[in-house]
């Protein structure tokens, strides 16, 4: 039961309008009119949300039927099978699989420090008139299409890359043991790293966005005492702010994984689409996402399309997992503040 | 001497702290100058790239064939025809469903597994969506459709529009529907001529939040609306779209279609930076 005084009068509105008496005989059926129109767009709303539900379940059970047959005959094998063979009609998801969290959590790891660092900018460095503006600057970069960082990435990121970056890192790291595998080979340009490059930026601006909400979420007698003990910017960001925003911030960071473990178009267009697991972050690759907007039009025969079909839901239920969680997270946090 | 030396070790203290929040804020400096450097990055090469590829033929002639002369038309009437039609179908699904979250089922259990439902489909890959609507669509009628693209619009409106409208829903003042029901206001109504009305500047916003969210989609389009050389009315027929056409013409080897992909590109951005600005200015002013 929920608790009753937080119902508006409007809940017990309609039940007691039919205590009135009525006057007439068309004033009651004016009222029997109102009435019905009243249920009617209730239950309009009703199925209208409860539609919502259905798209969702819809979605996973098309996923399922559309991936069976390929499940049927690999089994589990699909998961970490490397083989990716058409003709033969052969197929495993283990490149795609590695490729996809291999892209995303680099990106991450580009992105969580650069995104925290223009949180504390802008929560506690910048000139009050210069925050509205600078933070509207970065959430634009959210509203870029994918499009437009995959054609800018292939014709832009990817040749710079190719000719100052790369080249670099490869003579840098070409003696240390292990890092000399995770920088070897051609500086091609396209790859896992120019992918995970391209990804960060685009999800620097959720990360910034849903940080900078909790971080000015941090009550300022907080901040104030902790500032009043002559804690210094970084101090107080460090072991004041951070501690309380920490759930907010994991959300945030969850949030932003979950967009680019299925970020498809900027990633198909630099990851060079190979299906192979290749140590070196300079070699291209392939990421589910991509994979099936590559294939999935010049797919022929019923195993290659429910293959990639299978690939779709296997990167529904990884981003499911990890949205479900980050909802989970940013839920706890507002409810601790509706409680403050 | 004892004390001098406490005096020096504080010092150095004093002087590692100061020195270590110095590095932290020039850090946190560039990092914003590298955020705002990218965005400036990318928009001047976008008005650099298509400025040359930029005429008035772009608007009045259909794509071209490799190595002759033409311009956008299909594709841009491709994607305003199945981006109207995707806000069309979805818009009113998600308006009521907002509006049962907000109105009739704010404290129901149901709400909350509908919200965070929404909540998933809102962010979920938009490939998926692709990839449902042909399973639903393409694959039963056996070939691609501009009805099908519109279709996987829609599903990409919906979980935007119905968290915009319970958000701003949710903000009408309790006293304005309890002054209208103790009017002997019928709930429909006082739905309908109360909370709508408080609460449309945000719903406006949401449905061009939504606008600018399907306008850029490529993946969903993929495998449903598919692609077409020529414009057509014809929503049974594959159909054109802005990025569809940018997505063929930047991986093809020539270099007019790629220039032309670079306008279709700039055209895209600015029209979406544009709708989400406005969609700012119009919620920014009711606060």
């Amino acid at each position: 039961m929920e608790p009753m005084e937080k119902r508006s009068v409007s809940d017990f509105a309609i039940s007691n309008a039919s205590v009135a008496q009525p006057v007439s005989a068309s004033l009651a059926k004016a009222l029997r009119r109102l009435r019905i129109n009243d249920k009617v767009f209730h239950s309009i709303t009703r199925a209208a949300a409860f539609f919502v539900l259905f798209l969702l379940s819809a979605i996973v059970v098309s996923l399922i039927i559309g991936a069976a047959p390929a499940l049927q005959k690999f089994g589990f094998g699909f998961l970490t099978s490397e083989r990716w063979n058409p003709v033969t009609e052969n197929f495993g998801a283990f490149a795609p699989i590695y490729g996809t969290i291999i892209t995303s959590l680099i990106a991450m790891v580009i992105a969580v420090p650069i995104g925290l660092l223009i949180t504390l900018f802008l929560t506690e460095l910048c000139p009050m008139w210069l925050r509205r503006p600078i933070g509207i600057a970065i959430e634009l970069l959210a509203g870029i299409p994918s499009i437009i960082y995959g054609i800018w990435g292939l014709f832009v990121l990817a040749p710079f890359l190719q000719a100052h970056v790369q080249p670099f890192l490869i003579d840098l790291f070409g003696n240390v043991p292990v890092l000399s595998t995770l920088f070897a080979g051609p500086p091609y340009g396209i790859g896992i790293l120019t992918s995970s490059l391209i990804l960060a930026i685009m999800v620097l601006p959720f990360i910034t966005s849903i940080s900078r909400d909790v971080f000015e979420a941090v009550p300022p007698m907080l901040k104030e005492a902790a500032y009043g003990l002559g804690f210094t910017t970084w101090e107080v960001v460090r072991y004041v702010v951070l501690p309380y925003a920490r759930v907010g911030v994991i959300g945030g960071v969850m949030l932003g994984l979950g967009r680019a473990l299925g970020e498809t178009m900027a990633v198909t267009f630099v990851i060079g689409n190979a299906h192979k697991v290749s140590s070196s972050l300079l070699a291209p690759g392939t990421t589910i996402a991509s994979t099936i907007a590559n294939e999935f039009t010049e797919a022929v025969g019923d195993i290659y399309t429910s293959s990639l079909i299978a690939l779709g839901l296997l990167l529904f239920v990884i981003t499911f997992t990890v949205l479900a969680a980050a909802r989970f997270m940013l839920m706890k946090i507002e409810r601790r503040q509706g409680c403050a | 001497m004892c004390m001098s030396q406490t005096m020096s070790a504080a010092n150095g203290l004093y002087a590692r702290r100061r020195r270590r929040n110095g590095v932290v804020l020039t850090l946190s400096f560039a990092a914003t100058a590298v955020g705002l450097g990218i965005l400036v990055l990318i928009l001047g090469t976008l008005v650099v790239e298509s400025f040359r590829g930029l005429s008035m033929k772009v608007f009045t002639e259909m794509t071209p064939p490799p190595g002759a002369d033409g311009g956008l038309l299909n594709p841009i009437m491709g994607s305003l025809i199945m981006t109207v039609l995707g806000v069309i179908m979805g818009t009113p699904i998600g308006i009521l469903a907002g509006t049962y979250m907000a109105e009739y089922g704010r404290f129901n259990k149901i709400t909350h597994v509908i919200r965070f439902i929404n909540d998933i489909l809102l962010s979920a890959p938009s490939i998926i969506i692709g990839l449902f609507i042909y399973e639903l669509v393409v694959a039963p009628m056996g070939h691609f459709s501009g009805f099908a693209g519109a279709l996987a619009l829609a599903v990409l409106v919906i979980p935007v529009v119905v968290r915009t409208t319970e958000d701003m829903m949710n903000l009408v003042p309790k006293e304005l529907r309890e002054a209208s029901s103790a009017l002997g206001m019928p709930r429909a109504s006082m739905i309908a001529h109360i909370s709508y009305r408080a609460a449309r500047a945000g719903m406006i916003t949401g449905v061009l939040l939504a606008i600018a969210r399907i306008s850029g989609e490529t993946a969903p389009l993929l495998f449903t609306a598919l692609n077409n050389q020529f414009f057509s009315w014809n929503l049974n027929a594959p159909m054109a779209s802005l990025p569809a056409v940018i997505f063929q013409f930047a991986l093809s080897p020539y270099a007019d279609w790629q220039r032309l992909a670079w306008v279709g590109a700039m055209i895209i951005t600015f029209a979406v930076l544009a709708l989400s600005i406005l969609a700012r200015a119009l919620s920014g002013s009711r606060k």
